[in-house]
Order: C-alpha cells, then sequence, then structure tokens
C-alpha cells in the first residue's frame, strides 16, 4: 500500500467515489421517471378512447330511445 | 398487490439515513491512521458491494419461490432485485476501482481475488438480461430466468467464502474474525451507511415494481378497451404478469 495521500489529492478521489454513487442513483430516478412519463401519456390516451367510447355510447342509446318513444307514438 | 403503499414514508427514511450517514462519514468519523482521508471511500464502496451481493441473493431466493408456485410475481421480484443488484454492482466496481488508484496507485489489481471475483460475479449477473431477451416464449423465459438466478444466487456466498478463506493479497479486511476489526466509530458510521443503501435498496425496488405494476394493469386496461390487435406483443427482457 502507498503512503497516504495529502488532504488536497485525498478529496479528489473521495468526490470521485461520491458523485458516481450520486449519478448512478439520479440515473435510475430518471430512468423510472421517464418510465412514468410513459405511462401517464398512456392512461391519458385510454382515458380519451374510454371518453370517446362513452360518447358514441350515450348517442347510440339515445337514438335507441327516441326510436322507441316514437314508435309507441 | 400494490407496491407503491408505504413508498414516501420508506423513501423519506432512506433520504434521512443516507444524509446520516453521510454527516457522520464527513464529520463524526476518524481519519484513518494508514490511508487518511482516502478511507472514506469505503463507507459508499463496502456498503453498496454488500447490498449488491444480499441483492443477487434475493433474487435467488424470489426464483426459487417462483419455480415451486409459478406465480409470475416471484419472477418478476427476482428481476427487479438483479436488476437494481447489478446497478450496485456497478457503482462498487467503479468506486472500488478509484480507491485502489488512490491506495495502491492502480485502477485495477488483477492479483487480487476480492476484486476479481466481484468482477465475475458482476458479469455473470451482466448476463442474465441477454439471457431472458434470448427466449421469446415468457413461461420458458421466466424459467430459464429462476433458474440462472438460483445457480448464479447460490454462487454468490460460496465464491465470498472461497475469497474469504484464500490468502489476502493487499485487500484490507474489515470484518477480521480474529483481532484488528474497526473501531466503535467507524464501525457506527459503517452501520448506519449500510442501513441508508439497504433502505435504497429496498425503496428503488419497490418503486420499480409499483411502476412495473401499473404499466401491466395499464396493459390490461388496454387490452380491455382498445382489443389486442391494437397492443401487439413486444420482446422483452422484462416479465409480464
Amino acid at each position: 500500500m502507498l503512503p497516504a495521500l495529502p488532504l488536497d489529492e485525498a478529496g479528489k478521489y473521495v468526490a470521485a467515489a461520491y458523485l458516481v454513487f450520486l449519478a448512478l442513483v439520479l440515473i435510475y430516478v430518471a430512468i423510472m421517471a421517464a418510465k412514468l412519463g410513459r405511462i401517464e401519456r398512456e392512461l391519458t390516451e385510454l382515458t380519451e378512447l374510454a371518453e370517446r367510447r362513452d360518447a358514441d355510447g350515450t348517442g347510440a342509446h339515445g337514438h335507441e330511445r327516441e326510436a322507441v318513444g316514437s314508435s309507441r307514438e | 398487490m400494490t407496491y407503491g403503499k408505504g413508498l414516501r414514508p420508506l423513501a423519506a427514511l432512506t433520504a434521512l439515513t443516507l444524509t446520516a450517514a453521510f454527516a457522520l462519514v464527513f464529520f463524526f468519523a476518524p481519519l484513518d491512521a494508514d490511508q487518511g482521508f482516502v478511507q472514506k471511500i469505503f463507507y459508499v464502496h463496502v456498503p453498496i458491494g454488500i447490498v449488491a451481493l444480499v441483492g443477487f441473493m434475493a433474487g435467488g431466493v424470489f426464483a426459487i419461490q417462483h419455480l415451486r408456485t409459478r406465480d409470475p410475481r416471484h419472477d418478476l421480484r427476482s428481476y427487479v432485485a438483479i436488476h437494481i443488484a447489478i446497478v450496485l454492482a456497478l457503482g462498487t466496481l467503479v468506486t472500488g476501482s478509484i480507491w485502489a488508484k488512490a491506495s495502491w496507485g492502480s485502477w485495477w489489481v488483477w492479483q487480487e481475488p476480492m476484486l476479481v471475483s466481484f468482477l465475475i460475479v458482476f458479469l455473470l449477473y451482466a448476463c442474465y438480461t441477454p439471457l431472458r431477451f434470448s427466449i421469446e416464449d415468457r413461461e420458458r423465459q421466466a424459467r430459464y430466468a429462476s433458474v440462472f438466478a438460483i445457480v448464479a444466487g447460490a454462487f454468490v456466498p460460496l465464491n465470498f467464502a472461497a475469497v474469504r478463506m484464500a490468502e489476502a493479497y493487499i485487500h484490507p479486511r474489515t470484518f477480521a474474525t480474529t483481532g484488528g476489526g474497526l473501531p466503535g466509530d467507524m464501525l457506527l458510521t459503517f452501520l448506519v451507511a449500510l442501513a441508508g443503501i439497504a433502505l435504497l435498496f429496498v425503496t428503488l425496488w419497490k418503486y420499480e415494481m409499483a411502476s412495473k405494476n401499473a404499466t401491466f394493469k395499464l396493459r390490461a386496461l388496454r387490452r380491455a378497451l382498445a382489443g389486442d390487435e391494437l397492443t401487439p406483443a413486444r420482446r422483452s427482457a422484462a416479465p409480464t404478469l
């Protein structure tokens, strides 16, 4: 083993090691955030699809009701 | 099952423990008599190494449960545990390399069994995701990946024991069975750092499980709303429920 490094030189290595750890965690969280964004986008798409279907369904039911009403008359 | 439950207090506890650990490292733990300030790398390098190895073994335990029950949720748990452990193992290798350069004057020492054995474990697990990706049939993929996770998980403690039994070349032995070991202040700091990294692992595991669970539920909802023809099955290394 080499003799202990002076503080000014050792500090660079210690900072680098802790920054590597921090960077790994941040990259991981950033990737997870991107995935969360994708889930949110897909959820928005599905909500729009469900609303469109709901609106179409209501329209169809409305026509049926009108047809039933007119036949009674 | 919801994995997001309790995630917020867990994340807060993790942040608190890690902050306390880093404060102890830089303001409480004494300087090492031999290595001086460079020894502070020990408090991040060793805990992430230990947690990575435990994560690999946890992946093996979940894989055993998967093979016993054939429940795909256990395969997913195993996959996520191994995935996070690989990230931590990469961190261990890089921080270890930085410490080696500062202490020994070289980025890598091939004669040191602890370094080389850890590299072998890392390279072994680096094959896990390509193995999964290479198998198209989901059921077979999960089964083969579980067998791999069990065998590799069993290799981890055996490998560690073999290295401990071998004559150490220059790698510092932190927890000696006879004499030496860490003084009280350093041990306390190390244990808090270990707890912090372990909590980080659990938090990230729950976070990724919650994310995957939400994706699967969303996919099921899409199938129900839009039909199967709009969601073609994509080849992936990640398990599906």
